[in-house]
């Protein structure tokens, strides 16, 4: 029945990943569970020429299923039948940890206790009886530093050992106090006559989730036996009445407390206490870091500290040594991938079709997505560290209150502000990664949908070369109004969102402000590594597949004979979508010029410039010589500020770029959402971008 | 309460959704625990409460369905509903 795996399980903050990481070093997989975005990650133990699986399940206070981490731990355990569970126990916060302690204990699967933070515990003055400790558990009891790996062989020593039958360690009995304790036994009888559930349940453990009211169990119960289910959940419902009449209270509450009662005696009867009033380092900082005035301005800095070095260090400093000097991170890859094309520059004579699909589709393609890494991986590396320090906490705590006006969260700032909500450049990928902070999948959707609307670095060419063009003397106006638009639209779009499709209750928001602490490099490195991996795999195949569909739209049908590469676009399908849908983008200003040059756009925004070139007939137009585009423009007849305005407001705001909505389907977990970004932020430009145009055309 | 006031929960309100008494119960405000209430965010909201030595922040929303009881120098002989929480 067990599967020879091993589960991590533990509080938040106790130092899980640090034990996990020392107990399987550096080969593992990280996947995810099917339909949420909760990582599971697994590697393999290795000592003394034995292996075993590991597997860290998601940090959580407790298995009652309320929130994804919980049901993806709850869920893991239930389904995988796991031999062994690791349980990590933050020693510095005993009482709390050991809640969740007991309702693995519940599980009736074989524990060993890694008593975690043994220095920070002993610091605050906890002296521990390890000893009696396990003695009241019934399991092994390990003292850790895992972060400094201490006690890790004895952890894997004492794991293979109850593995393999060596020692024991099966969970004691909990008693839930009298009243309780005669339901449960009775319940369990039930429960174990029915195979269907005693195959997937500990029956006992079954039993108390049904006096607790749990829903999930309940459905599950109505699911693997549809005929026995009405019976069984009558009896728990009569049981729960019995309860709650003779104690006067509500029965979940009950069994939670009597939970709690438990680790409480056990605190009580293992733990002494020899008191350190002394201010520890987490409350002083708070008093600034959370401080009414002190904390908003320490949190601009923050952020615009982290803003400032991500691409100081990814994107404009070159530090990475290259034959003839240095480059930037971002500008290795670009060099990389030019190089690439260069190589490939023989075949343009004598294969032309080949040349164009290999240059445009999947060099463009795929260097479009790597060109993105570095810039990914440094956002990471520092958000990760931010994230570890316990510091996101506290912004959440800080910015909580203004942006649940808009149906948002405190954590939404961060996704913002990583897409270019400061001004000038972001990334939008970043940021809608980021939001894997938050834990309120509602808000957390909410804030990956509008996150694209922020200025990103790829809107700021087309904004410089129309800017340049009809807009000289105002440059830093138009930036501002654009900024202020962004955030007006993303705000609105949140509020509106959150009345209509995302409706409902906001999840409860009780978060720890867990004590700080240095980030633990390797940690950080290896979190780093593992998401940007992620996205170089996952992004990069999608990105590649649509940029060839793009390529090829633009590419086919050839016409006859040799023609300007302006009329070869316009002949092509895109160019004939162009035409097509210029009756309706005349309403915004658009003509099918602008219209192809939008199309190539929804690949990234950085094309839209380099296909307006092309549609103009001039040669050589990229984003560092937009020059000659926008003094054309300028010239042109038909166009004017108004129109130039309407056309930068509907390139901020319409559909996110190619790899954008791949992350969007990748963190949302369904391409349904990814296609409603794409769809109601194309919608909401276009009525804007009309409106812009109308109005100012009444104007000038 | 004020800012660094303590006081002893006495319970959840009974009205409050279960979703939300499970989640305030797993995070350990459970009946006859002691609770600070360590700081207001700068708009005064959410605050951050110090209970079974782990911080805490939540919403004043929620936190107005924890039901407690202040600790003073002399016992309390009568407290009015709206000081009986965390308001």
């Amino acid at each position: 029945m067990s599967s020879g795996k091993i589960v991590i399980a533990g509080n938040p903050n106790a130092g899980k990943t640090c034990l996990y990481n020392a107990l399987t070093g550096s080969a593992q997989q990280v996947s995810n569970y099917p339909g949420v975005t909760v990582d599971i990650k697994s590697g393999v133990l290795r000592w003394q020429g034995q292996r075993t699986t590991v597997v860290d399940l998601p940090g959580t206070y407790s298995l009652t299923a309320y929130s994804r981490e919980e049901l993806v731990a709850r869920n893991f355990i239930l389904d995988e039948h796991p031999s062994l569970i690791i349980n990590v126990v933050d020693a510095s916060n005993l009482e709390r940890n050991l809640y969740l302690t007991i309702q693995l204990m519940e599980m009736q699967i074989p524990m060993v206790i890694a008593l975690n933070m043994m220095d920070t515990a002993e610091r605050r003055g906890y002296k521990i009886d390890v000893e009696g400790l396990s003695q009241l558990l019934g399991v092994p009891v390990i003292p850790t530093i895992a972060c400094r790996d201490k006690g890790i062989d004895e952890i894997s020593a004492a794991s293979l050992a109850v593995l393999h039958g060596k020692e024991k360690a099966d969970p004691s009995p909990l008693s839930y106090g009298h009243g309780v304790d005669d339901e449960v036994v009775s319940l369990t009888r039930v429960i174990e006559k029915i195979p269907a559930l005693k195959e997937r349940f500990s029956p006992a453990w079954l039993a108390v989730k049904l006096l607790e009211k749990d829903e999930r169990a309940a459905t599950e119960i109505r699911d693997l036996t549809p005929s026995e289910s009405d019976a069984l959940l009558k009896q728990a419902d009569d049981a729960i009445s019995r309860i709650e009449r003779h104690f006067n209270a509500d029965a979940s509450t009950l069994v939670a407390e009597h939970r709690y009662g438990i680790a409480a005696g056990m605190v009580k009867s293992c733990v002494t206490h020899t008191a350190s009033n002394r201010r520890d380092i987490t409350e002083s900082l708070d008093l600034i870091v959370c401080n009414r005035i002190a904390g908003p301005l320490i949190l601009v800095m923050v952020v615009a500290a982290l803003f400032f070095w991500v691409f100081k260090v990814s994107d404009e400093w070159a530090w990475i040594p290259w034959f003839d000097g240095f480059q930037s991170p971002t500008g290795f890859m670009e060099t990389l991938f030019l190089s690439l094309s260069r190589f490939i520059t023989p075949l343009e004579e004598s294969m032309p079709m080949l040349y164009s699909l290999l240059n445009d589709g999947v060099i463009g393609g795929v260097g479009g997505v790597m060109s993105f890494v570095p810039l990914i991986f440094f956002m990471f590396l520092f958000v990760a560290a931010l994230e570890d320090s316990g510091y996101i906490a506290r912004v959440a705590f800080i910015l909580d209150r203004p942006l649940r006006t808009f149906g948002l969260q405190g954590k939404s700032i961060l996704a913002f502000i990583v897409a270019g909500g400061l001004g000038a450049g972001g990334c939008a990928v970043p940021g809608i990664m980021s939001t894997r902070t938050m834990r309120e999948d509602r808000d957390r959707l909410v804030t990956m949908l509008v996150t694209p609307f922020m200025n990103c670095g790829a809107k700021m060419p087309v904004y410089a070369m129309l800017i340049a063009a009809f807009f000289p003397h105002n440059r830093t106006l138009i930036m501002m109004i654009l900024w202020a638009l962004s955030w007006i639209t993303a705000l609105v779009a949140a509020w509106i969102l959150r009345r209509t499709l995302v409706r409902g209750e906001q999840m409860p928001f009780v978060m720890e402000l867990p004590p700080y602490h240095m980030p633990v490099l390797r940690g950080v490195l290896r979190h780093t590594w593992e998401r940007t991996w992620m996205y170089v795999k996952k992004a990069g195949t999608v990105i590649l597949a649509i940029n060839l569909v793009l390529w090829a739209l633009m590419y086919f049908p050839r016409p006859a004979e040799d023609v300007a590469a302006d009329e070869h676009l316009a002949f092509s399908f895109a160019g004939r979508a162009g035409k097509a849908l210029e009756p309706v983008s005349q309403a915004a200003g658009f003509d099918w010029r602008t219209n192809i040059a939008l199309i190539g756009g929804f690949a990234a925004k950085e094309v839209v410039l380099g296909v307006l070139g092309t549609a103009y007939a001039l040669e050589n137009t990229d984003e560092d010589n937009f020059l000659s585009l926008s003094e054309h423009l300028a010239q042109k007849p038909d166009w004017n500020p108004v129109r130039a305005f309407a056309l930068m407001v509907f390139v901020m705001l319409y559909a996110p770029c190619l790899v954008t909505i791949a992350v969007i389907r990748r963190e949302s977990g369904s391409w349904k959402w990814a296609l409603f970004a794409t769809l109601y932020s194309t919608t909401f430009a276009f009525i804007l971008a009309i409106a812009f145009y109308q109005i100012g055309s009444l104007l000038i | 309460m004020k800012t660094g006031e303590t006081a002893i929960i006495l319970g959840i309100g009974t009205d409050t959704p279960l979703s939300l008494r499970r989640r305030l119960l797993d995070m350990g405000i459970t009946k006859g625990a002691e609770l600070r209430v360590e700081r207001h965010a700068p708009l005064g909201d959410p605050v951050e409460i110090f209970v079974k030595g782990y911080h805490l922040a939540v919403r004043m929303s929620e936190a107005r369905t924890i039901e407690v009881e202040r600790i003073k120098n002399t016992p309390v002989a009568f407290v009015s509903a709206s000081e009986n929480t965390l308001d």
